[in-house]
């Protein structure tokens, strides 16, 4: 099976967020740079089909010239080659945009039996990218997978989803694109020599341009605008009870009763 | 159509409340007429609900293909209604469902989508929308350019008011799609648990439960508050709880009214999961756990002494009043 699997460097989930002065962003100064945990499992599931049907994994990222090394721990855990496409000339995208992208370098080769992606990244949360993409290759898709196998032939997917208070179980036809939800494997860590191996594997580079698109274009037919941001509104100084544990249940019961209203 | 389409998740007549949320909030933006479109076998059933809201006209699509979710086929069928009925704006709930269903629409129809908002507010012929990113540590601001725009929605956290309006007026499009390539080919349900991103009360353990048989008190408090049941990472991670109970940044992010975190000491990725809760209770024996930093109530105790007492309070209260 050829598969890609669509790669995002986000901020690490324990850093704490801070504004631009101007609101414009985030602060990115200090921030340490991670894969988007979503994408491991995505990766993990795609080395595994590798294993199993034979065939290549390529990593496919588009962003910064920081996200090689996203791609980099991607290697390391085992993907065979990547292809970065760099943001050069182009400014500000929305999720249409990123997904063009992202479809433009995937058509850059043919044969490819699956797209693997993270259900969300957990920078901006849109959980976006899967679907998108599937729609623009016009390939059927499932989203918050926690399970799959594929035929003997590799032709078709079963894959199980989860819903809120339930699994489903969807079959797809290939090519076909699928989410990674937590739960699908257990992330592979990078060994040393896997490590070692991953600086000489090959991470090809392109960009928009290269691609055949117009990053002004792009910016300028934006469906999606952001505007600012700001911090959530901060929580209320807490009321902190110490003691008899008896005593401070009953009043945290009338605090709930008669301050808070909940009860 | 014009006005306002809401995308409707329903199952044997029953539609998911954020269905709802979605239907009042339409109603509240006032860009004129508000229609709903369900699919599926006793699609016709939640007119009486959806009526109530002020939704005006109900589609349905109960046949086949449609009585097994297919994103491709359902996404043509929205897509095509939208172009029938050129609606300005199309709420979508952000469930599993809404998250696989409403990227997709954006594709076919190169509409924009905001996902996962938490506040939708008219501003002219337009809406202010924001919604939260990095797990809800901050809130974006955007625009949704051209029309139809798409949102959807985050459960629980548009407010539903009481319904009294008529039955809306039920009608069947004519649409036609391709043969489904993602076919559901089967559903199972849960037991009667309530699910955590819809619960309006959310207990949650963490390490300091110690281990799992030690969850029996979380669940004799749950009961008594009638809430659902949920977690820190490691815990589920332990095999303690299932999986589905996991709250956090790379869990499930709940907006209940009341969420009690019990020996958990509310680390930044767990913190960002429970950020929109209404009030949050910590139950920590370390005075200094960071959980204690995001609470509105905070208990210093011994878990094994304060959740036995608080349940025995609870049913207390609950028994005078
Ligand atoms: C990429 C990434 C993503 C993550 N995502 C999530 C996520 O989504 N959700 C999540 O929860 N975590 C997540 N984590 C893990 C997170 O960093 C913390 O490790 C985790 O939340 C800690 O869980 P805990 O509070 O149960 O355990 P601990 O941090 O061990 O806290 C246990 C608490 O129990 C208290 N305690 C102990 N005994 C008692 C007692 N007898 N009575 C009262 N209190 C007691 C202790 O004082 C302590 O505060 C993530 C980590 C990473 C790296
Ligand atoms: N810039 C990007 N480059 C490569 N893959 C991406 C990019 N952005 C998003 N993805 C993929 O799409 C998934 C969902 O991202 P999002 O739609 O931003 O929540 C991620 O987990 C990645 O697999």
């Amino acid at each position: 099976m050829k598969i890609a699997v669509l790669v995002k460097q986000v901020p690490d989930t324990a850093t704490r967020i801070q504004l631009a002065s101007d609101g414009s962003g985030i602060n990115t100064a200090g921030i340490k740079w991670v894969l988007n945990p979503y994408d491991e499992f995505a990766i993990e599931e795609a080395l595994k089909l590798r294993d199993q049907h034979s065939g290549e994994v390529v990593l496919v990222s588009f962003g910064p010239a920081r996200v090689e090394e996203a791609i980099r721990q991607g290697l390391a855990m085992g993907a065979d080659r990547a292809i970065w496409v760099s943001d050069d000339g182009v400014a500000d995208v929305d999720y249409l945009g990123r997904a063009q992208i992202l479809v433009a370098a995937l058509s850059q080769e043919a044969d490819w039996d699956l797209v693997l992606v993270g259900k969300q990244a957990v920078d901006d949360d849109a959980a976006q990218t899967g679907p998108l993409v599937a729609a623009l290759l016009d390939w059927p898709q499932a989203m918050v997978v926690l399970g799959l196998t594929v035929d003997a032939a590799g032709r078709r997917i079963t894959a199980t989803r989860e819903l809120e208070g339930a699994t489903e179980t969807v079959e797809l036809t290939l090519p076909a694109v699928l989410g990674a939800q937590r739960g699908l494997n257990v992330p592979r860590y990078p060994t040393l020599p896997n490590i070692m191996k991953a600086k000489r594997k090959e991470v090809r580079h392109t960009s928009a341009a290269d691609l055949g698109l117009d990053g002004a274009q792009l910016t300028a037919d934006r469906r999606v605008v952001v505007e600012g941001y700001q911090l959530p509104p901060p929580r209320p100084e807490p009321k902190v009870l110490t003691g008899d544990p008896a005593e401070a249940a009953a009043t945290l019961v009338k605090l709930l009763h008669n301050e808070a209203q909940i009860l | 159509m014009s006005g306002i389409l809401v995308v409707l998740e329903q199952w044997e007549g029953r539609v998911r409340r954020v269905g709802l949320e979605a239907c009042a909030t339409a109603v509240r933006l006032g860009h004129g007429p508000v229609s709903a479109v369900a699919f599926g076998a006793g699609a016709e059933a939640v007119a009486e609900a959806v009526g109530g809201l002020g939704v005006e006209e109900l589609l349905v699509l109960p046949d086949t293909p449609f009585d097994r979710y297919s994103s491709d086929a359902f996404a043509e069928a929205v897509a095509e209604i939208v172009r029938q009925g050129e609606p300005s704006l199309v709420l979508f709930g952000a469930t599993a469902f809404g998250k696989d269903l409403a990227p997709r629409v954006s594709g076919l129809l190169k509409a924009g989508l905001a996902s996962d908002v938490t506040g939708i507010d008219p501003d002219g012929d337009d809406v202010a929308i924001t919604r939260p990113v990095y797990a809800g540590k901050a809130l974006q601001r955007v625009r949704i350019v051209g029309t139809p725009k798409l949102v959807s929605l985050r459960p629980n956290v548009q407010p539903v008011g009481a319904g009294g309006g008529p039955v809306a007026r039920v009608s069947r499009p004519a649409v036609e799609v391709g043969a489904p390539r993602a076919v559901v080919t089967g559903t199972e349900r849960n037991d009667e648990t309530v699910e955590l991103t819809e619960a309006s009360r959310i207990v949650s353990g963490g390490r300091g439960m110690k281990a799992s048989e030690n969850f029996r008190l979380l669940d004799e408090l749950a009961a008594v508050l009638g809430a659902a049941v949920g977690s820190s990472r490691p815990v589920a991670d332990e095999g303690w709880v299932p999986h589905s109970y996991h709250v956090g940044q790379t869990g499930k992010v709940v907006s209940p009214d009341l969420y009690v975190a019990v020996g958990i000491s509310g680390a930044i990725q767990h913190v960002a999961g429970i950020s929109n809760s209404k009030c949050i209770v910590a139950i920590n024996n370390d005075p200094d756990a960071p959980i204690f930093k995001v609470a509105n109530y905070g208990v210093v105790g011994d878990l094994f002494q304060v959740v036995p007492a608080l349940t025995a309070a609870l049913k207390a209260h609950l028994d005078a009043s």
